[in-house]
């Protein structure tokens, strides 16, 4: 696989009434090993080109959905389907490549400099050095970073903001169709968090990716996603685009959304799971 | 039946200071290559240690199962005291034997664990989102371990390297006792023979060499830690080449250094005597016939050089017939020269040596008195002095002591008593004690250098008390049959050694710190009729 990702995105058409849903879950059942059930005959679909904002309380199981999709994990029963196969089917390495991953911890390799982080795939792919070098320069102005002061710096040299940023070139270097995003833009002052979100927007409108973003913040669940899915005790109480997420009667949706705000309080402090 | 000199009187540090640089001086280039060969030693084992080492831990730490009755393993050996492994190595063959290649493995097994167990802790150590990034981001196996894990792991990794650095500069000096050379032969030689110089001028360099290391190595530590930036691709890939020409450069060296092909492996035990013998056969071989020889003197003790022959690391060495017949064979004390001879003799057949023509020395133990006090009251033995005893004191050695065969059966053979309960005193100390008169009596070795320098007198043991120990040089039949030309020049040795003549030496090695080659050189113009050149018979 010398070839990068991206082009092969480029002659996707948006057609999801005749190809399978990028992303499947069928009844899918998952405990962690000498942990809790976390999945419980979960079911959910994503179709090409959409963004589902996932909200849910800590510990519902939300980065244990993003782990499944890229085989991190692998379900104990049901199915875990990309591009219509199977997870287990899939080659892991091949799969991964595909795609993007921002990581709840961000996970910078902190004995590489932020171009080598970013460059990480572009170079597990094997392209050349000035494609990398262009690529790079490019990612960390699309993600507001001057290339001139942090190309060579190291992650811990950097702000949390600014880490997850790097985290989030990363996911994109190789222009992967498929993107899971946990908790991206935690760390970001609202302002540049606004900046992100209108960069978001425009790359979802040059190039649709298939996208799973974990979020706290409901503004931000109803400003990215095209779905919106609530997450609770080990299933789906609702998945439907913003506008009928509000409306919704569900008493699950109803509570999620009444006690949010106290819940976004309390996972801002603690940062991580 | 170790001779031993005066112990040295205190001396002001600035004098040991000037001896000792004086001693480096004087020993130029044979310190420098000993310094090298030290240096070698460690670096090609901790080199194989790592390159073994860093893999087994990283097996050890995914595949804990397989990895932790590893790293139990390591610990195990780690608790072996050195000098006991070397001496374990010696019977082993392939693997074990005398010199270079048996120190290596023995350097090689202690520098494992610090090297494996740092390997598994800085692997452990990675923050668990980190080593999940590089999954998440499809690295496979191999890439995670060679472009995340290793690389975060380095600083712990060096960390081992310099304790098993450290360590391994200490250890090095012990293999002094297989004849691998480096500082440790310094060490030893001082030992053997009560010289605190020549054990400062290997000890010395040896604490400093270790401490450089130390320096360099955590040098080494900060400047890899993560985040400086360097051109890593091209320097790792160089390094690991570079390191591993290195470490086969010297290895291929030690090695080469000390092949033995077709070489007579000539040994000694590990005192002045043992020393002086063992590089008289050398100079005799090397004088008389066309062979190469090895010097491996300074070995450990008999039973060092007994395991080496048995495998066929050693050719030859002089042994003393009353310690072949009880320490090496086993058998009662018998107190018939001639037939503890004949029985050593057909022992050592038995077991693919032959015993060489004796030397001509018994050194046996002998009972001293003063030469004055001899010359006086007309003592010419042992039994003569029963009737004076009692009013005397004695000084004896601490073995002699404890003995069965030593002072007890002495007493019941003749009887004798004494004014007090006997000393047991520094063996070095009671010659001295003596000439200064403050004892009348002593135990001795007959060989000793001091008993003709400060007048003493030797008791005849004209009841037999004593077995015999006369020096004999014993050598594999092996390669006496593929070299009779030994035969010979051996032959022409029979009997030249007196005890005089041997006392003399001992004295110019403890006393007079002469050179070991140039006190042979010496026997030789004495002896001019022992080492004329033969026409090999091949
Ligand atoms: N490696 C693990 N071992 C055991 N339990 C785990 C592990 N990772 C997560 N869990 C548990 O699984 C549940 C879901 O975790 P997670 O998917 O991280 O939740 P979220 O991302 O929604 O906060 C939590 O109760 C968490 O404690
Ligand atoms: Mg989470």
């Amino acid at each position: 696989m010398r070839q990068p990702v991206g082009t092969w995105l480029n002659g996707i058409v948006d057609d999801q009434s005749s190809s399978p849903p990028a992303i499947e879950f069928d009844g899918v059942t998952y405990r962690h090993p000498n942990g809790p059930l976390v999945l419980d005959d979960f079911s959910l679909a994503i179709g090409r080109g959409d963004t589902l904002a996932l909200v849910g309380r800590s510990g519902m199981g939300k980065t244990t959905i993003l782990k499944l999709i890229n085989r991190l994990l692998l379900p104990n029963s049901g199915l875990v389907k990309v591009e219509g196969r199977t997870t287990s089917s899939w080659d892991a390495i091949h799969l991964r490549r595909r795609i993007g991953y921002v990581l709840q911890e961000v996970g910078l390799f902190p004995h590489m400099s932020i171009a080598r982080n970013v460059a990480v795939v572009p170079h597990l792919e094997g392209w050349p050095q000035e494609q990398i070098t262009r690529r790079v320069d490019e990612l960390l102005n699309l993600v507001g970073l001057d290339p001139a002061v942090f190309r060579s710096r190291y992650p811990r040299e950097l702000s949390g903001g600014q880490r997850q940023r790097v985290g989030v070139a990363r996911a994109l270097a190789v222009d992967p169709p498929i993107l899971l995003m946990d908790e991206p833009f935690g760390s970001l002052d609202p302002l540049t968090r606004a900046e992100m979100h209108q960069e978001f927007h425009r790359i979802q409108s040059q190039v649709r990716k298939t996208i799973v973003c974990v979020t706290h913040d409901m503004g931000e669940a109803f400003a990215l996603g095209t779905k919106l899915g609530v997450l609770a005790k080990g299933r789906l109480a609702a998945l439907a685009p913003p506008a009928e997420i509000i409306h919704s009667d569900d008493p699950e949706v109803k509570v999620f959304l009444d006690a949010l705000p106290k819940v976004e309080i309390r996972e801002n402090t603690k940062q991580t799971k | 039946m170790t001779p031993q000199p005066p112990a040295s009187s205190p001396q002001p540090l600035s004098s040991i200071f000037m001896r000792l640089i004086e001693f480096w001086l004087n020993h130029g280039s044979e310190f420098l290559s000993a310094i090298l060969r030290h240096l070698a030693l460690v670096a090609a084992s901790v080199g194989v240690a790592v390159v073994i080492g860093v893999p087994l831990g990283v097996l050890a730490y995914r595949r804990p199962r397989l990895g932790s009755p590893l790293i139990g393993l390591a610990n195990v050996v780690q608790t072996i005291p050195s000098l006991a492994m070397f001496g374990f190595l010696i019977p082993i063959p392939l693997i074990g034997g005398l010199g270079a290649k048996a120190a290596l493995i023995v350097l090689i097994l202690y520098a494992l664990l610090p090297v494996m167990r740092t390997t598994v802790s800085g692997l452990k150590g990675i923050d668990p989102s980190i080593r999940e990034a590089g999954l998440a981001m499809g690295m496979t196996d191999w890439q995670l371990l060679s472009q995340v894990e290793l690389p975060l792991a380095r600083p712990a990794i060096l960390a081992g390297v310099r304790v098993a650095t450290v360590v391994g500069v200490g250890t090095a000096t012990i293999a002094g006792v297989i004849g691998a050379g480096g500082l440790g032969e310094y060490i030893l030689r001082g030992l053997s023979s009560v010289d605190s110089i020549v054990i400062l001028a290997g000890a010395v360099p040896a604490a400093v060499l270790a401490l450089i290391a130390d320096f360099a190595l955590g040098w080494l530590e900060k400047w890899s830690e993560p985040g400086r930036q360097r051109n890593r691709r091209l320097q790792t890939g160089a390094v690991v080449l570079a390191g591993i020409a290195a470490l086969a450069l010297l290895i291929g060296g030690l090695l080469w250094s000390e092949r033995s092909q077709g070489r007579i492996v000539v040994g000694s035990k590990n005192f002045t005597e043992q020393v002086i013998l063992g590089e008289i056969m050398a100079q005799l071989i090397e004088r008389s016939t066309s062979l190469k020889v090895q010097r491996r003197l300074n070995l450990g003790d008999t039973l060092v050089c007994e395991t080496a022959m048995r495998a066929g690391d050693l050719d030859l060495y002089v042994e003393y017939t009353g310690t072949a017949l009880t320490a090496i064979f086993k058998q009662p004390v018998i107190l018939n020269s001639d037939e503890v001879k004949a029985r050593v003799a057909a022992s050592y057949a038995a077991t693919g040596r032959t015993m060489l023509p004796p030397l001509g020395f018994n050194n046996t133990y002998v009972i001293l008195v003063r030469g004055d006090d001899a010359r006086r009251l007309g003592l010419r033995t042992i039994s003569d002095v029963a009737k004076y005893t009692p009013g005397w004191r004695v000084g004896f050695g601490a073995a002699f002591l404890d003995r069965e065969d030593g002072y007890r059966g002495l007493v019941s053979a003749y009887g004798l008593r004494f004014a007090e309960t006997p000393r047991a005193m520094d063996l070095s100390l009671t010659y001295l004690a003596l000439a200064e008169r403050q004892v009348d009596v002593i135990s001795g070795d007959a060989t000793n250098g001091l008993i003709a320098k400060l007048d003493l007198f030797a008791l005849e043991d004209d009841r037999h008390y004593f077995p015999p120990y006369h020096a004999v040089p014993v050598i594999r039949t092996e390669t006496l049959n593929r070299h009779p030309e030994l035969k010979i020049i051996f032959d022409r040795l029979a009997g030249v050694i007196t005890n005089q003549e041997m006392q003399q030496m001992n004295y110019e090695a403890d006393v007079e710190r002469r050179d070991v080659s140039a006190i042979a050189r010496g026997f030789f113009e004495r002896h001019p009729q022992s080492h004329q050149p033969i026409t090999s018979p091949q």
